[in-house]
Formats: structure tokens, sequence, C-alpha cells
């Protein structure tokens, strides 16, 4: 009998590990050691987890307890092409509720959602600190400014690739 | 001090003098403030006035006015913390005591206008949404409390509100307000009190005769057709989805408002504005 | 000591500085309601997030209501603990907790056990003014532990127990807002995380949302079914803490009437785990001997320590987290184990009944004990040593049920060939005990000689970690540690990974104060002189037995004469001994 496998490749194991050791193997530094891994990875499944864990020294249910607390933190991988919208107040009494909308019915997902062809993922936040150029939304951190929902389509266009 | 705007008012001290920055502003709060002016106003942006100023001067003369020359409403300051500025506090000057005394505070530095197009309740349930999201789950009264009072706020927005319930959010947002863990919980509940405070008669309303004023709830939303402009051409009808629309050729249509989903498609559709949401 | 004056409900009163309000009231008589504040003084078990905001009181001067637990006393505070504003914040936020719980009480595993309940009662709740989401997870059963997040109200004790006191991790906060709640990671099934099973999760449990796995209506199915024989067997510690669930007073020793009700109950055969715990140390004894002597001779390969290998959890953590020195424990089976592997051979053939018509049943202090009854090496064909085990809040349920009048019941004796004991078997429940009982027969073994004293008093105590160098005549001064809690456990471990470790025998027992605090006892709210007064018992019991050396059990001679031979023969090692796995997590590294 064995204790339970986690699969997980050899060159992503070493990455994590060089991470890791990059903060000294230092359990204090989880939070900066998930930035790292996820800057790397574009999110943080289990056996990345399991290997930060490892490496820190540390119950796995820590590192899953900041990673499902964090909104930053992501287990599932984000689409190629990020957008966020703004819901802080000043996008929000100028309509930022109408934009989102759009998106949904446009990309046919949900907020936390990724497109079937994992091209688009859509997110929100609260303030992205361009109040002036309210309502706003971010695709790969490029903003978009005094936005009306007619916009949308077009915009999304510009990411045909 | 950890705070950017502390950090840019140094050097202009230093420069000029203490006794120069503190010629500027009234009795307790000296010098000046940066906010964040936005929303409802035509001009908006980062504006650096001086602490004493009044509301009035910033909407009016620096802001140039609401836009589309619309009614205004209010102002939120300090962010999801704090609270709400009516149309009686447009000449008090603005500094940290007034307002505090006011029921809001500078907070985040966020100035925020708001028009009559924009709902109250709708507001406190946009706020207590960004605290519900926020709260760590730590304490009771900030992981239920919050999330209750969205709920009710919800319950009101929905046209489904009682007069008790109104008295539930001034108990529950009291409660934690007194007993939540940290500064989140402790301030949560003031956008719900400021805008109770302030705008008690829109509460009311929603609950009592079902009616957003400021034509933002959607469910209290109710779409009619003027018989005078309608000339019965039946787009307002083909275009609905649930069939809520009657009427012949060339002759006024109805919406059943029982049918109605509040969709807002037959307005969108109408080509001869005789379509009007109450 | 520097002291501070406030008053306290118009009662002016002086604490020591750095009192919490809400010891300065205990004090007085004063009882603030609390939820997740917890503390089992002197046992190292604690938790004081601070977080349920229960115990809010009311400070003239302050801006808002203050925590009780978490508030230090400042001189001249005075204090409202019963104004108007606390008991409505207080009522306010029960309320609260109590909209995101379920209305289940009647069929909850708490029921009349229950602080929220209790608390409810108390504050006169009547309906639930706050509708809305409600908390939905799936009730996980493992095979010890109940877990019914639904119910959990986030105090966070049992984080605190599994972190903080087991260095174990496998349940702690995760998500945030609303939907937060202790669970194990990534909603997996605790069976698949490094849980032990210890159940001291259970054990601090203000609520249902932990609970053991319930056997009794097996007990009750097993006994009416003619086709089968049963044979029930009871832990040390359960005779010093069952009479609680009657109405006695901690620390009754209740031996003669547990006998007594589980005959009245119907078992067929009533025997003790005592008599196991002696054979125990007859086992492990002689292995202990054989590698002291092996250390003395200079053999550079002999596991030393040696370490107890009785608790469940401990083996379920040392097969988890430190498999690499899975050979330092001995192999002997637990009292549990070898009772079960005795019983379901030498007594299923004396009685002529196939082991599998003979359940054997086990009372247990322990939620752990039932995880090891479904380890497969500790049975034949598939068929357990033991069938399975109940604890000791299970036996009260059953002995409820079947309109026993425990208080009142005279007294019976065990059943024979299997219920004989000494006074080395019953201080099995304590932590020290095993390694005492061991010493009683190691040091008489190893020097030839009667112990002119067999109180060992240098390795009792309650205090984590205890260590103590025992002479042993002629042959060696043994260096021995007794601890309790995985973390202590832990901190052996690593000294034998660094090549430190000073001694020579450690006792390792995962709940506080050993198996009289396992997670199958009664309740104790984190009242700890409970504890102590089940401590006290104990070793009351063993003085009271007119023999305290295993080795003399006059039961266990003659199972030797009659069927095991001598202790580490071949067949106490087929039948008494086991082996250990590697249960750890391992990296399967793909190219």
């Amino acid at each position: 009998m064995c204790g339970p496998k986690i699969k997980i490749s050899e060159a992503n194991y070493l990455k994590i590990k060089e991470i890791c050791a990059s903060f000294n193997n230092n359990p204090g530094e989880l939070i900066n050691v998930l930035h790292k891994t996820q800057e790397h990875f574009g999110y943080l499944p289990e056996e990345v987890q399991q290997v930060v864990a490892d490496c820190l020294g540390i119950p796995v249910g820590k590192v899953f307890g900041v990673v499902s607390f964090y909104s930053f933190f992501t287990m599932k991988p984000k689409g190629k092409y990020a957008i966020s919208v703004c819901l802080g107040t000043a996008c929000y009494v100028k309509g930022a509720e109408k934009i989102l909308d759009a998106l949904k019915s446009e990309l046919k997902i949900s907020e936390g959602g990724v497109t079937d062809d994992g091209k688009f993922s859509l997110d929100v936040l609260r303030c992205v600190g361009a109040c002036g150029l309210a309502p706003v939304m971010t695709i790969n951190g490029k903003t978009y400014g005094r936005l009306v929902p007619e916009q949308v389509k077009n915009i999304l266009a510009e990411y045909a690739d | 001090m950890n705070n950017v705007e502390t950090y840019a008012n140094i050097p202009v001290i230093i420069n000029k003098g203490a006794d120069w920055f503190s010629s500027i502003g009234t009795e307790k709060s000296k010098g000046t403030k940066v906010f964040a002016l936005a929303g409802k106003i035509n001009n908006v942006g980062l504006i650096e006035v001086p602490m004493g100023i009044t509301l009035r001067e910033i909407i009016y003369e620096i802001g140039g006015g609401i836009k589309g020359g619309k009614k205004f409403k209010a102002v939120q300051t300090g962010g999801p913390s704090g609270g709400c500025l009516t149309e009686k506090h447009l000449d008090t000057p603005i500094d940290y005591d007034s307002l505090v005394a006011a029921g809001s505070m500078m907070g985040s530095g966020g100035m925020i206008v708001m028009d009559e197009d924009d709902c109250m309740v709708a507001i406190a349930k946009f706020y207590l949404g960004f605290t519900v999201d926020e709260s760590c789950g730590k304490c009771t009264p900030c992981r239920v409390g919050n999330k209750r009072l969205h709920e009710i706020l919800t319950k009101i927005t929905d046209g489904k509100g009682t007069m008790e319930d109104l008295e539930k959010l001034k108990n529950l947002s009291s409660v934690i307000k007194d007993t939540a863990l940290c500064g989140l919980g402790q301030t949560s509940p003031n956008p719900v009190l400021s805008t109770i405070n302030n705008f008690w008669d829109e509460y009311v309303e929603h609950v009592t005769e079902k009616k957003c004023r400021a034509g933002q709830c959607k469910a209290l939303k109710k779409y009619y057709i003027d018989p005078e402009k309608c000339k019965g051409c039946t787009a307002c009808a083909r275009a609905c989805p649930v069939g809520a629309i009657t009427g012949t050729l060339k002759n006024p249509h109805v919406i059943d408002q029982d049918k109605c989903i509040k969709c807002g498609t037959c307005y969108e559709k109408c080509r001869f504005g005789a379509i009007s949401i109450k | 000591m520097d002291t501070i004056k406030l008053t306290i409900d118009n009662r002016a009163v002086e604490v020591p500085k750095g009192t919490t309000i809400l010891k300065a009231a205990d004090q007085m008589g004063i009882k603030i309601p609390t939820l997740c504040n917890f503390e089992l003084e002197g046992l190292a078990l604690k938790n004081h997030p601070g977080g349920c905001r229960i115990c809010v009181v009311e400070v003239a001067g302050r801006r808002n209501l203050a925590p009780a637990c978490i508030t230090e006393c400042m001189q001249d505070m005075v204090v409202k603990t019963n104004s108007p504003r606390a008991i409505n914040a207080r009522k306010t936020v029960l309320e609260l907790m109590l909209s995101d719980h379920p209305n289940d009480c009647l069929q909850c595993p708490k029921n009349g056990k229950c602080e929220l309940q209790a608390l409810a009662a108390d504050m006169g709740i009547r309906e639930i003014p706050f509708q809305g989401e409600q908390s939905e997870y799936p009730i996980e059963l493992s095979p010890s532990i109940v877990r019914d997040a639904n119910k959990c109200i986030m105090c966070r004790r049992c984080e605190s127990v599994c972190h903080e006191y087991q260095s174990v991790g496998a349940i702690g906060a995760v998500e945030r807002g609303f939907p937060a709640v202790v669970a194990p990671a990534f909603g997996k099934n605790l069976i698949d995380t490094n849980c032990v099973f210890c159940g001291q999760c259970i054990a601090v449990c203000p609520v249902g949302a932990l609970s053991e796995v319930d056997h009794t209506g097996k007990v009750l199915r097993d006994i009416a079914n003619p086709d089968v024989k049963t044979a029930v067997q009871v832990a040390p510690a359960v005779r010093v803490a069952l009479g609680e669930e009657f109405g006695m007073p901690a620390g009754s020793i209740v031996t003669g009437k547990i006998a007594a009700a589980l005959k009245a109950i119907g078992f067929d055969y009533v025997f003790d785990t005592d008599w196991s715990a002696d054979l125990t140390i007859m086992e492990e004894g002689t292995e202990a001997i054989g590698r002291f002597k092996a250390f003395l001779a200079g053999d550079k390969n002999v596991k030393i320590p040696i370490m107890t290998s009785c608790c469940p959890a401990w083996v379920n953590f040392y097969e988890k987290f430190y498999p690499e020195l899975r050979e330092y424990p001995s192999t002997a089976k637990s009292p549990q184990g070898m009772f079960g592997a005795t019983v379901k051979t030498f007594f299923a053939d004396k009685i002529g009944v196939p082991r599998e018509k003979l359940i054997s049943v086990s009372v247990m202090p322990c939620v752990a004990k039932k995880y090891e009854c479904e380890r497969e090496e500790l049975g034949a064909n598939g068929n357990p040593d033991v069938d399975y085990s109940i604890t000791t809040r299970e036996l009260a349920r059953i002995i409820k049920m079947c309109n026993i009048d425990f208080k009142n019941l005279p007294e019976a004796k065990f059943d024979s060939p299997l219920g004989e004991s000494t006074g080395a078997a019953v201080i099995f429940g304590v932590t020290g005990g095993v390694m005492e009982a061991a010493l009683r027969t190691a040091a008489e073994v190893l020097t030839g000689q009667t112990l002119p004293k067999v109180d060992f008093e240098e390795v009792r105590g309650l205090e984590g970690v205890r260590e103590a160098t025992i002479p042993i005549p002629g042959v060696i001064d043994l260096k021995v540690a007794v601890v309790y809690g995985l973390k202590n456990a832990r901190m052996i471990m690593e000294q034998i990974k660094a090549g430190n470790c000073p001694y020579h025998f450690v006792e390792v027992m995962a709940c506080p104060g050993g198996c009289i605090d396992g997670a199958g006892q009664p309740y104790h709210h984190g009242d700890a002189s409970i504890i102590k007064a089940r401590h006290a018992a104990i070793y009351k019991a063993d003085r009271e037995m007119p023999l305290r050396k295993s080795h003399e059990n006059p039961e266990i001679i003659s199972i030797y004469k009659e069927f095991y031979g001598e202790p580490g023969s071949e067949k106490a090692h087929h039948l008494l001994h086991t082996h250990y796995f590697d249960k750890k997590k391992h990296f399967d590294l793909e190219k």
C-alpha cells in the first residue's frame, strides 16, 4: 500500500520548487510564492498547490485556504484575453452593469467564466482607479473607458486573432 | 503615513512652509484635499480643493453641474464605508468633521455624484454587494449579517419588502456596526443607515407603493403604451418574448402587466415613443 | 503582580493585569455566554479567535460593543454584561447564526449536547427573523467522523485543534465571506486527506457539524440476531467517564456497572480490553527489552527509541507523515487489536463458533478505533478481528434506549477467560499509563527482582511533554518521554530524523491527557476539571486493583500456557503484532 499519488510533470514540479526556494521555502512567504506561481502557470491547480505545500512544509489545506480566500488567485485557467469589468461605484452609477450584461450575452458566459474556445474570460472587479473614465473595463490590462454597451461587440472583434 | 496623498503634500509644505499650508482649510482640517470626482457630473476627474469648500462649489463650479441637465440627488463620499450627502448639505463646508456630522466620512476621497435616475435603495444594495464580497467570514455579524442586509435590500428592490423589513434593516445595521470584528464590518451598514436617514421616503415608496421613483429597480418598472401615440404598427407585440402585448393592426396596443417581464424590448422597438416607463 | 480595578454589572472587582472581561466576570459568578471561545486549561488546547461575537458586552465610553473573550480589563473600566444594548446585539447575532443553521435539532447527533441549542434556549429564541440563503454542503461520512458542514458556525475550534494541537491540518477555513466554512482542501473527503481520525474536532465542536459515525443500530441488530454470538470489550478510559452521561460526578469509577449494563443489553460475552492491555504489555514489553538488549550490545541497526503503538490516531499519523520512521513504533497491535485477534481465534474455537458468526464489538473512548477496525491487516480472510467499535457516548445512548437504570445498577464482573486485569492495564487510559505499565513489567524482567514500589510517579502528570530517567539497576538508565498531542509527537519524530533523539522509550497519545479525553468520551465542553477528575480516577482504580503488574495477571499467564506459548512467539507474532504502511502523499513525476 502506498499513499495518494499526485501526478505532475517533472518540469512543473522543478519550477515550483525553484520558486519556493527563491523565497527560502519560508511558509510566511506563501502569498508571494502563490503570486509567482500563478504568474508562471496562469492558474493554481490542485497539484501545484500540493507541491507548494510540500516545499513550504505546511498542510495543503493552508495553501488552499489562501487560494480560495483571495479572488486574485484562481484554480481555473483564465482566457487568452482576460476581461475585467469595473463595478466600482463610479462605474456602477454610469451603467457598468449594462456593459457587463452586453459582454455576457456576447460571449455567452457569466462572471468568472471562460469561453469554450478558451479565448475570453470574464471577471468583475471593484475599481481600477479610473473613475473619470467610467464605465471602464480592461482586457489583458488594456483599459477601455466611457463605454456604452453598443461598443462591446466591436471591441471584442479587435481580438479576432 | 502610508498614503500617497499625504506624501504628495510634503514637498509643497517644505517649500512653502507650514504656515502657508495651515492658512488653507478650516479650523480643524488644514490644507487641501484631493477628491476623485465622478458620476453624473459634467467634469469628472481628480480635483484638489481647499478644505472647507462647499459641495455646491465642487459640483456646480468645478464639476460643471449635473450631466444632461438632470436633477442633483446625492453625493456619495468615503466609499463603501461612507454615506450620502444630499441637497440640504450643498452649502456645508466640507472637512473631516462636517462629513462625519452629516453621517458620511472622508474615507477614500471618492465623491460620486448621483442624479434623479439613481435609486438610493439600489445604491445601498450595491454597496452591500461589495461588503458581502469583501467580508472575510471570520465574525458572524459581517459574514451572515451583511448577507442578510443584502437579501433584505434585494427583497425591497424586488418589490417584496415590508415595513417590518425596514425595521429589521435598522436594527441589523446598528447591531453589525456594534459587534463586527474589524473596520469593514463596523462600517458596512453605513450606506444603508445613511440612505435610510436621508431617503426614508424612497424606501417607504418601494415597500408600500411598489414604486421606484428613479426607475432603476427593474422589478418595479411598469411599461405603458400611450394610446394617443401608438400607431398600431405591431412591432412591439411581435418583439415581446412573452406575448404580453395585444392589439390589432393600426389600433392602439395594450401591455398585460401580469405577463410583462420588464425586459424593455418593446420600449426599444417602438419607433413612435409611445411606450413609457413608470 | 499588577492588578486592575474595574466594575462589572455594578460590582467592583480586582483582577491581575491581562485578565479578559470574560474571565473577570466568570470569577464573579457572571457567566457571559460564548461559542467560539474554548480552552482546556492546563491541557494546551485553546481557541480564542473572537469571531462569533456572542460574548459582546457594553463598556462605558467605548464606541462599539466589546467581545468579552478577547478584551482585557482596564483600570476603572465600567462593564455592563446585560445592558439592553448588549442583550439585543447578542440575540441578533445568535439569530443571524441560526438563520444559516439547519433546524433539525431532533435528528441531530448533538441534540441535548449542543452549545448553540442551549444558548438559543437561554436567549429565549422563539423565531428567526432573518430568512435567506442557507449554506448547502454534502454530508460526509468517513470511517470515524461524520462531517455536516451545514451546521458549522465557523467557531474554528476544530481548526485550532487540527492545526495547532495535532499539527495535522486536515481541515481549515476555506473560501471567504458567507461561503466561508471549515473543510478539507479541494472539497475532498477526510479519508483523502491527512486526517488521522483522532476526532478531537468532534470533542470540541460546539454543534453537530462534527460527530462520530454511529453504530448503535448495528449493536442492537446483532444482539437481536439469533444466528450470531456477540462478544464485547471495554477500554480502560470508558470506566471513569461513562457515569457522567447518567448524572454521576466526573471521575466516578463505574467498571462493575458497565459489565452489568452490557450483560443487560444482551451481549453474550462481556470482556475487558484491560485484559488485552496486559497482553499488550507482555508483547510490547518483550519487544522493547529485545531492542534495549540489542542496543546495549552495540547493535547499530536497532531502532531506538521504541515507541508505543496503541493509539490509532498516532499510528495513522506516522503512516501519513513519517512512514520512513515506521520501524520505530512497536509492532505490537493495540489492546483492541490484540483482543480482537484472540477472541476471533482462541475464543471462537473454544466456544465452537466460526469467526464470522462471532461478532466482536469494542467500546472505546475513541473514534480513531472505528478506523482501526476497518484496517484490512487486522482481520483474517476479510473478516475483521473487531467488527466495529462504539464510543463511550454511543454506549450511553444504548443503555438509555434499553431503559437501564445505570446509576442504580448492581455491579457485575467481566466474563472469563478474557476479563481479568491488573492496575497496569487500567492506567492505559491516561497519558503515561502505557509507559508506567511497561516499566512495571520490563524492570522486573530485566533485573529479575520484584519492584519495591510499583508507582512510577516520574511519568505521571498532565503536561504535554514529560521526560524522565528511570534507573534499571545494573542494566540501563532508561531515558523515557511521554507525550500527548500529535504536535508533540511530531517534535519527537523530527528529533529521530535529525538523529538527536535522546530517548530509549517514548509513549505517544493523540488526545489531551490520553484516552480519558478521547474523542468518544462524554463531552466536557471545555471544562478541564472533568479531565482531571477522570485522570485521578484512573490512578485510584489502579491503586484499588489487587494485582498491579501485567505479567501477574492469571488470565494472561494462562493464555500463554494454553494458546500463545510465550511472549514474542511465532503465534504471538502472527496474531498480536502488525506492520505499518507508507501512506504519505507522493509526487508521480511525468517526464
